[in-house]
């Protein structure tokens, strides 16, 4: 396409199906903390 | 629902409930918005000043095949997923271990009030410790990998204790099958070769605090006596990332209204060798002469850009100078699924704290706090009200979050911050919100450049 490229194709929604097996890092998100974005953490479950 | 902004030079378009990030020209960036709920006759008419009606038809037609494509104007369909998460067994998967209600340095904005916690000074005995471990095995469910993080106050003030714990969770880890990752986290004043040793071989992550640049860390880190921590610190931190090679860690800071310039005190950590850096707004009440006002937050934005521009430039660079920003790292093509995107942190319920003397909290910054009791290690957990309201604490049950564009990456911010500000875990502290909506374009616009960039080295 001529005026926009899409940057990533995986989609949010195919994550629903297997998705919430809990195995993956807490993220607390608070300044004290090992703190971290949600959206930089490692899925456990690929 | 889309969110578009502009940084930098590079125009980003984000599908919200897709998750599609795209990169677009200013002709698309004009009309995307609009096109959502018009036809091509009212683009045509809004636009038609700018742009030629060629143009913008090339333009629409390219929007409607990422429309067909579901990777523009995608329906939301997660508030369903909610359900899912509700019907989930509680389980705990990590506890945040209060060693040492105590601490031999005075920051100034420290929420533990210095250590105490709204209590008294206290270490946590090793008979606690290995009933946490108890505690949380047995309710951890099938989870194989469970975190225990050693916190204060200032763990290494009780340090033979933490070794006893992290023994004693080795054994039990091979008769139930789990997983233990360890976290400390310090202030560095204690440190030296055995205990960094000890550290280096058996914990998975570290976490060590740092303001940045001397006078700053001084003026907000004092020791006991009222001088500085720097000098005593900055060696045996660089010696600690060294020793881990500059990975598995990550040296932190907090700013406040009185440095409002931060980028300097991370481009001054970087620049003293560190590569996982993070620095974060401090969160205080109105009445600390520290606390970031709603005034501040455009110069803060500003500051936030600056730095995301330089780190962007340092990764082209690569070497040296290079380093991560943990506020900037962002996995736009994985990164966790939708439903831990929309729980968030697990306070109180995947994740407690335990206080020395054993007592549950729904996470570290609710030690203490009336009303916020959750039972102890050794007899369970008993306030099982609390834990249902932490449990629904989920992005579809905050107003604020519901009609946020940066939920899936925010995941509904802090629960502490939002109480300790609002009175409400469901109601987010507004000025973090615009803060982590701005770190979230940041990190999404370094990534926009880097793909521009490939694309135009693929092209030559
Ligand atoms: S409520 Fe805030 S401080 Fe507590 S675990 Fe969650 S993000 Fe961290
Ligand atoms: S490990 Fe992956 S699939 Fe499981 S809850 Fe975490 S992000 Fe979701
Ligand atoms: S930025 Fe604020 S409103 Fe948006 S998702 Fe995070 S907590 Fe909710």
């Amino acid at each position: 396409m001529k005026h926009v490229k899409t940057m990533n194709t995986s989609m949010l929604k195919n994550t629903m199906a297997k998705g919430g097996c809990g195995e993956c890092q807490t993220s607390c998100q608070s300044a004290c903390k090992t703190s971290c974005t949600v959206a930089n953490q490692a899925c456990e479950n690929r | 629902m889309i969110h578009k902004f502009s940084m930098n030079g590079v125009n980003v378009v984000l599908d919200v409930f897709s998750g599609a990030v795209h990169v677009a020209d200013d002709t698309m960036f004009d009309i995307v918005d609009t096109y959502e709920n018009s036809s091509r006759d009212e683009v045509i008419k809004l636009f038609g000043d700018k742009y030629s009606a060629d143009e913008l038809n090339e333009t629409m037609d390219e929007l409607d095949e990422l429309r067909k494509e579901e990777m523009l104007y995608a329906p939301d369909i997660y508030e369903n997923a909610i359900d899912f998460v509700d019907a989930r067994q509680p389980v705990v998967k990590a506890l945040c271990l209060h060693i040492a209600h105590d601490c031999n340095l005075k920051c100034k904005y420290c929420f533990a009030e210095e250590g105490e916690y709204h209590g008294h000074r206290s270490l946590m005995s090793s008979k606690v410790g290995r009933a946490a471990i108890d505690f949380i095995i047995k309710n951890s469910g099938k989870r194989h990998n469970l975190e225990v993080d050693f916190f204060g106050g200032e763990p290494l003030m009780n340090f033979d204790v933490v070794k006893e714990i992290v023994e004693y969770a080795r054994q039990q880890e091979k008769l139930y099958d789990k997983n233990f990752r360890f976290t400390i986290t310090t202030n560095g004043v204690l440190l030296n070769d055995e205990i960094l040793d000890y550290i280096n071989k058996n914990m998975h992550n570290v976490v060590i605090s740092l303001d940045g640049r001397k006078e700053i860390n001084d003026m907000m880190r004092p020791r006991a006596g009222g001088q500085g921590s720097y000098d005593l610190i900055v060696p045996k931190f660089i010696k600690l990332a060294e020793s881990r090679n500059q990975t598995d860690y990550y040296i932190r800071g907090t700013f406040t209204r009185h440095n409002l310039d931060f980028s300097k005190d991370v481009l001054h950590m970087a620049d003293l060798g560190f590569k996982q850096i993070s620095v974060e707004p401090v969160v205080g009440t109105p009445d600390t002469d520290y606390a970031i006002r709603e005034e501040d937050v455009p110069a803060i934005c500003e500051e936030y850009e600056r730095l995301a521009a330089e780190l962007y430039e340092r990764h082209k660079k690569g070497g040296e100078g290079d380093f991560n920003f943990f506020h900037f790292n962002i996995d736009l093509t994985g990164g966790p699924c939708v439903i831990k995107r929309l729980v968030g942190c697990g306070s109180g319920t995947e994740y407690l704290s335990v206080t020395p003397e054993g007592e549950l909290y729904p996470c570290h910054q609710f030690v203490g706090l009336e009303g916020f009791s959750m039972g102890n290690v050794f007899d369970g957990m008993n306030n099982f009200e609390l834990r249902e309201k932490f449990s629904k604490c989920n992005v579809y049950a905050k107003e604020e979050c519901k009609n946020c564009w940066a939920r899936f990456y925010c995941s509904g911010g802090c629960a502490a911050n939002a109480y300790q500000l609002s009175g409400d875990i469901l109601k987010p502290y507004e000025i973090g919100c615009e803060l982590q909506r701005k770190r979230i374009e940041c990190a999404i616009m370094i990534k926009a450049k880097e793909f521009q960039e490939e694309q135009l080295n693929n092209e030559d």
